[in-house]
């Protein structure tokens, strides 16, 4: 595979893990560090906190792999298709 | 792209038919229950039943292949390969504690669920994928090309790398694996009535004849069919309980409703004064054994006299019978010396004043005062990460990312594992819920000359250390909340004769708990013999061995490992779950930086992985020694207040900080390093 596209298919790859980690990281701190003052918010019965600490986090951690997954999926397929785009190109660049 | 669907959907018919099986299996059980079949023989029928039915998995998927050995060929499909991860991850402690441990501590439980499920966000981001991509046997295959430099598997650097990485795995399986026979010789002695050791050694049979036979492969399918019945033996009882007490079969759902019920409830125990009359009680013994405490030594002097003055009164008054053995019994019983008394009454002086407590309200967050709740907070967000950066670097969880037909389904894998982690998970909180609202509702305030049929079964079965206990403190001939003792360890399994349901589904989340621990241990004695096998002994001790000599070693291996954890199991280490909180926190403090910095930076060399992994591993240990009073330091070590399971929030980023700081002092590694980095970051072809 050539080099430019491995380069850019790892260069998206990495800013979404990024995006993706940033938002475990906010889930879960949020979450957890400002627990006593979600308590006054309440979400189908629940206190916020509570439900969050008990289902919500769980539920965006899940939603994270599953959402990486699927673009992963779409980033990978893009770079095969450029990869077989340039090779295709090349043969007939090369004959005169 | 045919062939794996058709095996997919083969495989899909074989467990749904696996399912119906276990389904008529339970019918028929509540029939003969009906039919006055006796109790133990239903404890005696599963335990077997599911026992047999592993060892049957195991002798039809037996191989002496490599690639099926390791990895079970790397055609297990996602959707799979997710279940039997699922059933690895959900241990013992899962299943049979944490929702005890929830109705014990109420919110502050929760750190657990956050933890062990953000968990898998770390392994789908940041390693799975990639090792998949780098396709071989084991962690360590991975660290030691990774760290090893020119031909990383053969040189001294490499050798190294290879062999932290084994020790980190086989300390950190081992302590793992440990707790988990322990849970199976519980299970087994309390369903059947064989004596502890027995039900180690039966469990152990168990183990050893599917993975034995079939290593990766076996455990495998066998991990599927367990899931099942974890899923089946903890839902059912939920899903009662949920109807019986909210008309609604969903229990994730109904707790919702349940919850503002119970913290009305609580409100009104709080004030109730019957339960102030058993608090005050219980907080003058407290002051009592404080006196006790403070005139040591001349108390423990005038204890012992006047208990025998008490004896000789009796003898010289002719008391009965009665008086005189409890009045000798109480002599017996009296502390030998001044410092064993300090000990104990210290003990019952804790025990007493923590039974005085108010009700802490189940869905409030950090009770307490303000620099108390503060505490409260931050170990609750230190134990998060703590479980999250563990769970990413448990060796047996992720060789599992080996075993898929490709980086795509590796990558959806991880999200299935995390969707059935998630069907228990999501019940286990609501569960604490559900017999919270039974016991406070329908126990608390009920005459002591009725009390239902469970209470005086589960009194009874654990004399020494009474896993349930209630006692009519006041002697109104009521019972209070404050007179009820529940331990974390029986809930879910006293849960289904709480809920009124037949014995049938007591035995059935027997099988259930059993199925757990049998389950994770199977990995992790995988995980530890594999390690010893293809790393220790065909990486380094004989590179000529042939493929059928590594299997057979591989097994010889696992059959000693086991051997050794279950005697380690039957000696019964005190504070079992502390030990898997470590483990958890030495696997991130070791293994994850190394594992991650591995992929995403380049810079990254032998040097500072080697240096990244002792930093790590040290300063875990240390905290952990330092910090804990049973290992023989002390509670005022404590960093930030710090509890020292949570020890990995200072182990990792320690690990980090070295791995980095020493890889940049010293010379990158060459370019085929740089090669293989680029070829585990590149798509498929």
């Amino acid at each position: 595979m050539d080099k430019t596209i491995r380069r850019d298919h790892w260069h998206k790859t990495r800013r979404m893990t990024a995006w993706l980690l940033l938002l475990w990281v906010v889930t879960t701190f949020c979450a957890a560090f400002f627990a006593r003052e979600l308590t006054g918010l309440s979400v189908f019965g629940w206190p916020l906190s509570f439900y969050l600490a008990a289902q919500g986090a769980s539920l965006v951690y899940l939603a994270i792999i599953g959402c990486y997954a699927w673009r992963m999926r779409r980033l990978d397929r893009q770079a095969r298709a450029d990869a077989a785009a340039a090779s295709a190109r090349r043969p007939a660049g090369a004959r005169p | 792209m045919k062939e794996p669907r058709s095996f997919a959907n083969k495989l899909g018919r074989y467990y749904l038919l696996f399912t119906a099986g276990f389904g008529g299996f339970l019918l028929s059980l509540t029939l003969l229950e009906q039919e006055g079949m006796p109790r133990i023989w239903i404890g005696y029928l599963f335990m077997f039943a599911t026992i047999v039915l592993y060892a049957i998995l195991g002798v039809l998927s037996r191989t002496s292949n490599v690639l099926e050995y390791y990895v079970a060929g790397r055609r297990v499909p996602a959707v799979f390969n997710g279940m039997a991860t699922a059933a690895d991850w959900i241990s013992a402690a899962s299943f049979i504690s944490l929702a005890g441990g929830l109705y014990l501590h109420g919110f502050d439980g929760l750190a657990y669920i956050m933890g062990w499920t953000g968990g898998y966000v770390l392994v789908a981001l940041l390693i799975a994928p990639y090792l998949r991509k780098f396709c071989q046997y084991t962690i360590p295959d991975f660290l030691a090309m990774r760290y090893g430099g020119a031909n990383g598997e053969d040189n001294a650097a490499g050798r190294v790398v290879r062999i932290m990485a084994v020790l980190a795995t086989i300390i950190v399986s081992f302590t793992y694996v440990t707790a988990q026979i322990y849970a199976v010789g519980l299970i087994t002695s309390r369903f059947t009535g064989v004596d502890f050791s027995v039900g180690i050694f039966l469990g152990l049979a168990s183990i050893l004849v599917c993975s034995f036979l079939g290593g990766m492969r076996a455990i495998t399918w066998t991990q599927v069919a367990q899931y099942i019945i974890i899923l089946v033996a903890f839902l059912l009882p939920a899903i009662w309980m949920s109807v019986k007490l909210s008309d609604n079969p969903i229990p994730q759902v109904a707790y919702g409703k349940l919850l503002p019920k119970l913290s009305a409830r609580e409100a009104v125990l709080q004030q109730d004064p019957k339960e102030a009359e058993v608090r005050a009680i219980f907080q003058q013994r407290a002051n009592e054994y404080q006196a006790k405490l403070d005139a040591l030594p001349a108390s423990w002097e005038t204890g012992r006299r006047d208990a025998q003055r008490k004896l000789d009164n009796i003898k010289t008054r002719n008391g009965s019978l009665l008086d005189l053995r409890s009045a000798e019994r109480a002599l017996i019983a009296y502390p030998k010396n001044a410092e064993i008394a300090a000990s104990e009454w210290a003990e019952a002086h804790a025990y007493n004043l923590a039974r005085a407590k108010p009700i802490t309200p189940h869905a409030e967050p950090y009770a307490g005062d303000a620099q108390t709740s503060d505490i409260k907070r931050n170990n609750f967000v230190a134990l998060v990460f703590c479980m999250m950066l563990g769970t990413a670097a448990l060796p047996h969880i992720l060789m599992r990312a080996y075993t898929t037909p490709s980086v795509h389904d590796t990558r959806v894998s991880v999200f299935w594992t995390l969707f059935f982690i998630l069907l228990i998970y999501l019940t286990i909180p609501a569960m604490a819920v559900l017999v919270k609202y039974d016991i406070y509702t329908a126990l608390v305030g009920s005459d002591f000359n009725h009390l239902p049929g469970w209470v005086s079964y589960w009194t009874n079965v654990d004399k020494l250390t009474p896993l349930f206990s209630i006692n009519d403190v006041n002697r109104d001939g009521v019972v209070q909340l404050a007179e009820i003792t529940i331990d974390a360890d029986v809930l879910v399994l006293a849960a289904p004769e709480i809920a009124g349901l037949p014995y049938v589904v007591s035995g059935l989340v027997a099988a259930g708990g059993l199925a757990a621990a049998l389950s994770t241990a199977d990995g992790l004695l995988l995980a530890i013999s594999n390690a010893l096998s293809h790393d220790i002994y065909y990486k380094i001790v004989d590179r000529n061995a042939s493929t059928q000599k590594r299997v057979t070693i591989s097994k010889l291996l696992l059959l000693g490992v086991a051997f050794i954890a279950a005697y380690a199991a039957s000696q019964r280490p005190g504070d079992i779950i502390s030990l898997v909180g470590a483990a958890f926190s030495l696997a991130g403090s070791t293994l994850f930086p190394a594992l991650v910095l591995g992929v995403f930076w380049k810079r990254a060399n032998h040097q500072g992985a080697v240096a990244g992994m002792i930093a790590g591993f040290a300063v875990c240990l240390y905290y952990m020694l330092h910090a804990n009073p049973v290992l023989g330091g002390s509670t005022t070590g404590q960093w930030f207040h710090i509890a020292p399971t949570s020890a990995g929030i200072f182990g990792v980023p320690a690990g980090l900080l070295v791995m980095i700081v020493v890889s940049l002092l010293t010379p990158p590694q060459d370019s085929q390093t740089s090669a293989l980095v680029d070829y585990i970051r590149a798509p498929e072809k």
